[in-house]
């Protein structure tokens, strides 16, 4: 009781506790990383996380650069012309179909490709001990497969040695994100990112697009150019036909003009008609191509290694994934569920992995002493009984008056943390309203702790025979309430 | 909060014994599901049923995610024709029901596993590749 009732007052001393980033939910702590800081993959973020590319994010400036500088070329100079002697929609359908571009290129740039997290260590551990008795670190055994039945058809998994694990049927390692990747298709330099599960579909709506974009805005090129050198023409034939309206050399100085005033909206077009053409074979048959692979729910990586088309002739059957029908096959692959990010960019790293890190800074200290109490009844239980097991929280299960103030008293020493002195006393005082004698332990809490919080593991600080200390070990096995009991 | 004591007290005397890990069974492919197998670790702490029953509902949760039906291609549609601005605004049907198998662990994990001196750990945790269940050491638990 007497613990939850702390747990109550836990945000709100957060919040007076006068360190930095106070953008917390009950959720999230503070200064803490994030998970994306500690990313092991070749991977960029922004925007806090939110947004992840390659570390080689290739030509996607090129392909952005290429599309917005011939939509604009065609915006500009085209437009104008089109829409005096066709119609308006002309540039309606190539916006919205620019902007379907762009968004979907931003898409499958910024999205996790479906990203597998690596093992962790105990993972690791357990399927090292389920494969090989004999676990030597120092070579590398030789390629591990798995082989398991899917659908009545013979695959094998193999084990990646980066990601220390089996890898999923249709993962692979990309080598550029060193990343293992579900559904891996390529890495797409164009794109800048993998295409995976997660933004294959994003990937093709692309493609698709992009294919619809160039040939129509080819279209409407091939329609201006026809049209003017028909006004042309026309200018032309009726200065000949009537050669007495106005004499020769003004008949051919407006005809001069009209040709240069062509000219530079010419020059614009055939820049336009160049890079289109360029574009049009690669995009079009690119799109034929991944037509081809979401009916057949295939992915480039199988394709090209002919994982399935070796297997009974070359036809669906061998292809374990598929489903009964091209239909079936082409919902699946883009209609379907949108699965989560496994990778939790913005999650954050749990403390007792952080703390050997943090210990540098005692600032951070005594933020994570004060997440860990206020995830005791809020946080998912693992992270709790984690923390538990790799006992270097164990002042997190001081009750909460030591614990709170505990840390806070180990940046006595460095100059920065002093300002999180008066804390203790305010963090003290928001508890007198429980517990009145709160004070005593910020005073015998900061001299016993001193050199606590370079160790690893202050549990067994704790447990020393000093007898300030001796009395904290105590006070661990009973009850909340008796935290508060003032020392003598 | 009568979940927070009983797993303080866990806590306060617990040390992890071992952990074992419930792999992923691909017999249908790659949806999401888990090997029912019992592990014989697990022999001395809990029944066979209750815990086949557990990895069977965190299955058929899976399923429900990642089913192919109306709803999903609706939202596909939906998704595709808004350029898939609709995934920053709304919720996806798979991430609800993440959320229901969180809290349906949570109750288990309540009710179930951890007076038994077991915990289990989501999967979503573990990017959806095992369920990791931690054995503790049994000192002093109420049984």
């Amino acid at each position: 009781m007497k613990n939850c009732e702390y747990q109550q007052i836990d945000p709100r001393t957060l919040v007076v506790s006068p360190s930095s980033a106070q953008k917390h939910t009950e959720k999230e702590a503070e200064r803490p990383r994030r998970k994306w800081e500690v990313f092991p993959g070749k991977n960029r973020f922004f925007c806090g996380g939110r947004i992840m590319l390659a570390r080689q994010s290739g030509v996607l400036p090129l392909t952005l650069g290429l599309i917005v500088f011939t939509c604009g070329l065609f915006f500009g100079f085209d437009c104008s012309f089109l829409v005096e002697h066709l119609t308006v929609f002309i540039p309606m359908i190539a916006a919205v179909l620019f902007l379907f571009v762009v968004i979907s290129l931003l898409w499958t740039s910024f999205t996790d490709p479906g990203i597998l997290p690596r093992a962790t260590p105990d993972e690791a551990a357990d399927i090292e001990k389920q494969i090989n008795t004999s676990g030597s670190s120092t070579y590398r055994p030789p390629p591990r497969t798995k082989e398991i039945l899917i659908n009545q058809q013979v695959v094998k998994l193999k084990y990646c040695f980066t990601c220390k694990m089996f890898r999923p049927p249709r993962t692979s390692h990309c080598s550029l994100c060193d990343n293992c990747v579900e559904r891996f298709d390529h890495h797409c330099p164009w794109v800048g990112n993998c295409v995976g599960k997660r933004n294959y579909r994003f990937f093709y709506s692309f493609i698709i697009s992009l294919s619809f974009l160039t040939s129509f805005i080819f279209g409407c090129v091939i329609t201006h150019i026809t049209l003017r050198s028909q006004i042309c023409k026309s200018l032309v034939q009726a200065i000949q036909e009537s050669p007495a309206r106005y004499p020769l050399y003004i008949s051919h100085f407006i005809i001069l003009i009209e040709m240069l005033s062509c000219l530079d909206t010419s020059l614009c077009t055939v820049v336009e008609l160049v890079v289109c053409f360029f574009s049009i074979w690669s995009i079009l048959g690119l799109s034929g191509f991944h037509t081809y692979l979401v009916a057949s729910n295939l992915t480039t990586n199988e394709d090209i290694k002919g994982s399935w088309s070796s297997k009974r002739g070359a036809d669906e059957s061998g292809n374990p994934y598929s489903h009964s029908n091209i239909i079936t096959n082409c919902c699946a692959t883009l209609c379907g569920p949108m699965p989560p990010s496994l990778i939790d960019r913005r999650g954050f790293v749990p403390p007792d992995e952080a703390i050997p890190a943090a210990s540098a800074s005692e600032i951070e200290l005594p933020l994570f002493t004060a997440k860990n109490d206020a995830h005791m009844c809020t946080q998912s239980t693992k992270d709790m009984l984690e923390r538990m097991v790799h006992s270097s929280d164990f002042h997190g299960l001081c009750p909460p008056g030591t614990s709170k103030t505990a840390p806070l008293g180990l940046g006595v020493t460095s100059t920065p943390a002093r300002s999180t002195q008066p804390s203790p006393s305010a963090l003290c005082s928001q508890q007198h309203v429980h517990q009145p004698v709160a004070l005593p332990c910020t005073t015998y809490s900061r001299s016993s702790k001193r050199d606590s919080p370079l160790s690893i593991n202050p549990a067994f600080r704790l447990a020393s025979p000093s007898p300030s200390l001796s009395r904290v070990s105590l006070i661990l096995d009973d009850s909340p309430d008796t935290g508060f009991v003032p020392i003598p | 909060m009568a979940e927070t004591h009983s797993l303080q007290d866990m806590r306060q005397q617990a040390a992890v014994a071992a952990k074992v890990f419930i792999q992923r069974d691909y017999t249908n492919g790659t949806v999401c599901q888990f090997q029912t197998k019992f592990p014989s670790e697990l022999e001395t702490r809990i029944d066979k049923q209750q815990f086949e029953e557990t990895v069977r509902t965190l299955n058929n949760l899976y399923a429900e995610a990642e089913k192919l039906g109306s709803q999903s291609y609706i939202e596909g549609c939906l998704a595709c024709l808004t350029a898939y601005t609709v995934f920053l605004c709304m919720e996806t049907h798979y991430e609800k029901v993440l959320k229901k198998i969180a809290k349906f662990i949570q109750e288990q994990n309540d009710k179930i596993y951890a007076p038994r001196g077991l915990l289990l750990t989501d999967p979503i945790e573990r990017g959806l590749r095992v369920i990791e269940v931690t054995i503790f050491e049994d000192r002093s638990l109420t049984r």
